[in-house]
């Protein structure tokens, strides 16, 4: 079986020649006896086949991903185009600069695996090992800076209906304190000194049905995140099979797979910005 | 198979790899960070009535940006940029369907809303 593979895959022109100077690629110079590239499937007629198959199935997946993500969007235009007031309400209280941080980060991080593709398709180790730990810190970064703003929202009770309970500033207290501390006692600080002014919600009170409106951004970014986290565990995976030199310019399938999951997250999340954080 | 080989034999330095050059890279960087600002900075200074807009526009370039060249699409083969297109259409047919339908019905809802009285929930 592995040796009509394996004269399948040499008769190829492609795995003919040896001038890719990979020294686990060349045919009959493996030094253990084997025909055919360590991570040629024995399926495969060769490793161009191998890589196109295994890019077919990532943009299915990358379909189903879309099609998965769309359900929100469609709650999300339900809801925008039905009740407006509960955005505009909303997205005040989402840091836009923190978005757009975040919105850089993970576009650096897209920088930085594309170019880790690159680095093995070149065969270049060292470069592709850097590329991908610092994606995986700028992965991180965006999670620190989602944790903040998180907490931020569950400290003021913006959480999703259900738990909507905003911690509202009394509508007659200043904006600072000038001996009417206790103003601000609804909000649980009753300790003689005004409550900072970050931890009650300034403002008109919510129209009936804010919480949907956290609902959609919690259920929108919250999957966002979850797919940084699985990205995280993948790019950490790719990161340690570079360093054993797996990858190089016939072998880089894992690597350009990863990196079109991880561009489509940073995909969704060009939408997410605009729509949650730069509603007018 | 024959147009296989020949592809392969033609991009033979590298494989069937298509590297992606650093300049350009760094171009849709570039480009991705000032779309960025453009569209933080426009946020409140276009009308009202654009605004929606103008953010889609914007993101919808970012998106083509991250599609064609960070994702390789301009290498790509037709079927898998077909593949992945299609899933775009139904975002879109999705989206159009359920605008149509809360067009068409919720001035109903509205008007049952306003006509019927409220039953308070039953309390046990």
């Amino acid at each position: 079986m592995s040796t009509a593979t394996a004269d399948l895959a040499g008769g190829h022109a492609a795995d003919g020649h040896g001038a890719h100077g990979h020294s686990a690629d060349g045919h009959g110079a493996d030094p253990h006896g084997h025909a055919h590239h360590p991570f040629h499937a024995h399926h495969f007629d060769s490793l161009e086949q191998q890589f196109d198959s295994g890019k077919l199935g990532t943009w299915l997946f990358l379909v189903t991903e879309i099609l998965f993500f769309s359900g929100l969007f469609v709650a999300y235009v339900i809801y925008r185009t039905t009740h407006p007031e509960i955005f505009e309400w909303g997205h005040v209280h989402l840091n836009k600069y923190l978005g757009a941080i975040n919105t850089a980060v993970l576009i650096f991080s897209s920088l930085t695996m594309a170019w880790a593709v690159r680095a093995a398709q070149l065969g270049q180790k060292k470069l592709l090992v850097t590329m991908l730990w610092i994606t995986f810190a700028c992965a991180g970064a965006f999670l620190v800076v989602k944790y903040f703003e998180y907490s931020h929202k569950f400290h003021l009770g913006l959480l999703p209906a259900g738990m909507f309970n905003p911690v509202m500033a009394e509508p007659v207290a200043g904006h600072d304190a000038t001996g009417h501390g206790d103003a601000h006692a609804a909000g649980g600080h009753a300790t003689g000194h005004a409550a900072d002014s970050h931890d009650v919600i300034h403002g008109p009170p919510p129209p009936p049905g804010a919480g949907i409106f956290f609902s959609i951004y919690y259920a929108m970014t919250g999957l966002h995140a979850i797919h940084i986290l699985g990205g995280m565990a993948l790019i950490a995976w790719l990161a340690v099979r570079a360093s054993k030199g797996h990858f190089g310019p016939t072998y880089f399938g894992p690597v350009d797979y990863v990196g079109l999951y991880w561009h489509l997250v940073d995909l969704i999340w060009i939408y997410l910005f605009p729509l949650l954080y730069l509603i007018h | 198979m024959s147009e296989h080989s020949s592809h392969s034999a033609a991009s033979h330095e590298h494989g069937f790899a298509h590297p992606m050059p650093v300049p350009m890279l760094l171009a849709v960087f570039a480009s991705l960070i000032f779309f960025t600002i453009l569209t933080v900075v426009l946020n409140g200074a276009v009308p009202d009535f654009l605004e929606l807009p103008v953010a889609m526009l914007i993101a919808t370039i970012k998106a083509l940006l991250v599609m064609l060249f960070f994702m390789h699409m301009v290498h790509d083969k037709l079927f898998n940029v077909f593949a992945f297109l299609s899933s775009v259409i139904f975002l879109g047919l999705f989206i159009i369907s359920t605008l149509v339908d809360t067009g068409v019905n919720q001035p109903a809802i509205k008007e049952y809303r306003l006509t019927t009285p409220l039953v308070a929930p039953v309390q046990k």
